[in-house]
């Protein structure tokens, strides 16, 4: 992978199948949340910070709101996004981290929402497709991926545009093809749109915004 | 009175090149029906037609506002989910759900004990739960027993002799096709100077839309039913094994596709497994969602038959084909549709006999996929022309468009070869680029026939408007708009019509309570309802006409619609909204049907590509440098959408060519790449400049001139890129997809 592409760190070392298929027993259990130690055996004393089976209270931050909630440990940030907080812009399509139709933004970086769990969110700075901006009120991406026609069915345009915005905000008005190409890279879209995404970022870009 | 009306039609754009082309335009007579809108002739300057205009419903899906079948989230929401058979063949013996029926949460188990189950994903059980967490969990801890029975699960295998047969009282798999001859085929081999043959092959391509197939099921408390789905028929989706399960009269079910993440075929009728989520529904009274998890999709969601094709060709040694004749094989799985490979049509052969079989499998049904048949059959018939081109010594370019009846194509083919720079780039001598990575050029022809229909068995296709005294416009009709852009074209269409501006236009659509539209298939949606649109504009006007003849005390009759006002001979003038401002307040709701197709000249949309391709000749890697689609649609009429699905074609297509392959595993049957990362499709990082360039035809069948174009997009891409690899490396790799191993097998044929 580039340097441009985004997702080369991942916000945390494990994802959500090594997490269950791998923690074995321990994760039947209840969810473990950053505190699998090498060469701790199953049946050692269960962790301090073993959440879950039942739901554990979150505070995330969504969209510049603080919100509230009450979530299982083994829901992904995608699932907590859509159906307790009804922010169905992220899509979920393979569930496993190689479509990018779930992309959004943690701490401003561009995530898989599928494979960051939602716990793993609370006190990060979570930002959705609906984050920025409305129908009435389209951020400059956005507006620049209507006027391109950078979609079709739409069904992989959340995730395009939050991996195409962030492009524009890293590179701004120097952004490169290659660069929102390499961007763009991890998001896939079956109505062929990609020529007309590469267009709206790079005409972003040179906007200015 | 049906009115007479001459006038001309052809290709209006590309002036230096129609003119080199005899028939590019012509003058036809049409029978015009009174209630009809005048067609609009070659060069008739309009607003907004043929520009490029963005789409409609652009900004709800870019800020996520727009609400899929998959995002509706309404109260009390239950959760459907499936235990499926891995086998290609087996006997459901048990289901053990006794865990998961007493699980906290679980609404409802469904199971299928002692079904057949003839293909891997057959659904064992169904559960409804209250969360998508307990759903999960209930379907881990239902267990089942399977008699697993032999089940070839490849089209070779179950050729053979004493295969397994899916019909049990089948006696083989291969249902033979009727053979097709037109033509003296014997003579037409026995007399050629030349004759080639050849065996191509495809691989079985998943339609892996990126929405699933599903339905969210709710049973009202009046008795009827809201369902939304994810369908490309919104309107038929309401019927059979669904419709029963659901248990309420037809005609109290409404069906909603707001938006729809991608079809290209798959998704018309109900699948058995909204069949479970309707009963699962009226059992609990409450809204059940079941989309398809991605492994079910790939396995369930449909797929392009795969095919095995000989063919062959004989020629005169000057370039003129005599004829073509050939037998194809592929398999739609169980018994479903689109299994054979056919292109020929697009050239003149004087003789042509061809048969296609279908070969049932042990696997989930074939699904129409966007021009089922035609890109594997493009595949193998353009390799085999380029073959002859390469014996004869002939430009492939030149041999194709000595054999090619259409002159639409003819222009284009002469617009491609400039944009590809055809005579600079191809490789004069196959594969004698010297270095290990050799590029090439390969062209291909693209054909589609539809240009809609006035009717189905529901009636005639009808288009509501609704106008307000403030000069707001509705156009609606149920047709749903499955992200290739209807909505805008019927806002474009209006705003033509009623002098106002696309932007201005409400459309309705996707709703099955809407007036008759067809299904998305076969091209045919825009050709179908957006002549529709003109002329109920026409009856809109006529009604405005006569409030202004009222208004203005002359008779109605004598006022004319010119430059976007009524006027009357005295000189009286009225703007749209001004007309409109006489309207009562309860607004005016007119209707107009399509009409009856005229016939055209151009019986069938032309097109071609020119791919121009590298290989690495170490590795094997094929790469994809750049694309030439030259399309036609009839008349376009948002030029940026009609692009925009031309790139998406042969983005298809590459992936086709290049990438997809469904893999079975060769004991079990059972799909072993149905995931994402492992069935892999065209990502941004493979993407080639794609020149996208749409001739714009009149096509002298409607109102409008309009066309299909979703499919022929698709069709030559495939041919186009393999004829580059072939020139690029001297060999043909005869079998898509083209995988660096299979690119390095026909170069090691090449040197042994
Ligand atoms: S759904 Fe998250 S990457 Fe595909
Ligand atoms: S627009 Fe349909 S998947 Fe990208």
């Amino acid at each position: 992978m580039s340097d441009d592409s985004p997702r080369d760190d991942k916000p945390s070392g494990l994802t959500r199948r090594a997490l269950f298929k791998g923690a074995g027993a321990a994760a039947a259990a209840g969810a473990v949340f950053r505190s699998i130690e090498a060469g701790a055996k199953e049946s050692d004393t269960v962790p301090a910070n073993v959440q879950g089976p039942g739901t554990v209270p979150v505070e995330l931050d969504v969209n510049g709101a603080k919100k509230k909630l009450e979530i299982e440990p083994r829901q992904t940030l995608l699932e907590v996004l859509r159906l307790p907080l009804d922010l169905t812009g992220a899509k979920p399509v393979c569930d496993r981290g190689t479509c990018g139709a779930c992309t959004v933004w943690l701490d401003e970086k561009p995530v898989y929402a599928c494979t960051v769990l939602g716990v793993e969110a609370a006190g990060r700075k979570v930002t959705t497709v609906e984050g920025l901006g409305t129908p009435e009120a389209m951020s400059s991406i956005q507006k620049t991926f209507v006027a391109e026609d950078a979609l079709q069915c739409g069904f992989c345009t959340p995730g395009m545009v939050m991996s195409a915005a962030w492009a524009v905000k890293k590179h701004g008005k120097d952004l490169t093809e290659d660069q929102a190409r390499a961007a763009c890279a991890g998001n896939l879209c079956r109505c062929g749109t990609y020529p007309h995404v590469l267009k709206a970022a790079l005409a972003c870009a040179r906007k200015g915004s | 009175m049906p009115r007479q009306v001459t006038y001309k039609v052809g290709i209006e754009n590309f002036e230096k090149y129609r003119k080199e082309v005899e028939g590019a335009v012509q003058e036809i007579t049409v029978e015009v029906h009174e209630l009809d809108a005048e067609p609009w002739p070659v060069d008739t300057p309009l607003r907004h037609v043929g520009h490029d205009i963005p789409r409609l419903d652009a900004p709800a899906k870019v800020t996520g506002a727009a609400k899929y079948t998959y995002d509706i989230n309404t109260a009390g929401m239950t959760y459907c989910g499936f235990v499926t058979s891995p086998h290609a063949h087996a006997i459901i013996k048990k289901v053990d759900a006794s865990k998961a029926e007493s699980m906290k949460g679980v609404l409802g188990v469904k199971t299928f004990e002692g079904n057949r189950a003839t293909y891997p994903g057959y659904i064992a059980a169904g559960v409804c739960a209250e969360s998508p967490g307990i759903l999960d969990d209930a379907l881990q801890a239902i267990q089942v027993d399977y008699e697993v029975k032999p089940g070839p699960c490849t089209t070779e295998d179950a050729m053979k002799p004493g295969a397994e047969t899916v019909d049990m009282r089948g006696e083989s798999n291969v249902r033979g096709g009727r053979p097709m001859q037109r033509g003296k085929i014997d003579e037409a081999f026995g007399s050629a100077d030349v004759k080639v043959a050849g065996e191509y092959r495809t691989a079985v391509q998943t339609h892996s839309c990126l929405e699933p197939h599903g339905s969210v099921v709710q049973v009202n408390p009046d008795g009827g039913a809201t369902v939304w789905a994810s369908t490309q028929a919104t309107s038929g989706f309401a019927r059979g094994a669904f419709l029963r399960g659901l248990g309420v009269q037809r005609n109290r079910v409404r069906v909603l596709t707001e938006h729809m993440g991608g079809g290209f075929g798959s998704k018309f009728g109900p699948g058995s497994w909204d069949a479970i989520a309707a009963e699962f529904a009226a059992k609990t009274k409450r809204p059940v969602k079941m989309l398809l998890s991605r492994r079910m999709e790939h396995l369930l969601g449909g797929n392009r038959p795969d095919s095995i094709q000989k063919l062959e060709l004989a020629g005169t040694k000057d370039g003129s084909f005599l004829g073509i004749r050939g037998e194809t094989w592929g398999t739609a799985g169980n018994g479903g549709r689109g299994a054979g490979a056919t292109n020929t049509m697009v050239y003149n052969w004087p003789a042509r006999a061809m048969r296609q079989n279908g070969v049932n499998t042990f696997s989930m049904w074939g699904r129409a996929f966007r021009a089922p048949r035609h890109p594997q059959g493009s595949f193998a018939m353009e390799a085999i022309i380029e073959r002859y081109a390469h014996e004869i010594g002939m430009d492939p370019l030149a041999v194709r468009m000595k054999n090619d009846p259409h002159p639409i194509r003819q222009v284009q083919w002469r617009i491609g070869a400039d944009r590809i720079d055809w005579k600079k780039n191809r490789r004069k001598v196959p594969g004698s680029d010297k270095g290990v990575v050799k590029r090439g050029l390969g062209c291909a022809a693209a054909r589609w026939s539809q240009a809609g229909r006035h009717m189905s068995r529901g009636g005639p296709y009808t288009v509501d408007i609704a106008i307000d005294r403030e000069g707001n416009v509705t156009v609606a009709n149920c047709v749903q708009d499955i992200g290739t852009g209807i909505r805008t074209v019927m806002a474009i269409l209006a705003a033509e019509e009623l002098g106002t501006d696309p932007s201005l236009i409400n459309v309705e659509v996707g709703d099955s309570r809407l007036k008759p539209g067809p299904g998305s298939g076969g091209s045919t949606t825009s050709p179908t309802i957006g002549p529709a649109v003109r002329t109920a504009c026409v009856v809109a006007k006529d009604s405005l006409k006569a409030l202004l003849a009222l208004e203005w005390n002359v008779d109605e009759s004598k006022i004319e619609w010119t430059d976007g006002d009524f006027v009357d001979p005295a000189g009286k003038r009225a703007t749209f909204p001004q007309a409109c401002s006489l309207i009562g307040d309860d607004g005016l709701r007119v209707s107009g049907q399509r009409q009856r197709n005229w016939t055209s000249p151009y019986r069938e949309t032309a097109g071609c590509q020119f791919a121009q391709v590298s290989v690495d000749t170490e590795t094997g890697v094929i790469t994809v440098e750049k694309v030439v689609a030259v399309h036609d649609c009839g008349r376009v009429v948002d030029a940026l959408t009609a692009r925009n699905q031309v790139n998406g074609g042969v983005i298809q297509g590459i992936s086709y060519a290049l990438y997809e392959e469904k893999q079975l595993d060769r004991n079990l049957g059972d799909m072993v790449n149905p995931t994402f990362d492992t069935y892999r499709i065209m990502g941004m990082a493979d993407c080639p400049e794609i020149d996208a360039v749409m001739t714009s035809v009149v096509s002298g069948f409607n109102n409008a001139g309009m066309m299909g174009l979703g499919e022929p997009a698709t069709v030559p891409t495939a041919a186009a890129v393999a004829n580059a690899v072939f020139n690029a490396i001297g060999v043909e790799v005869p079998e898509l997809p083209m995988t660096p191993a299979r690119v390095l097998t026909a170069l090691e044929g090449k040197q042994g």
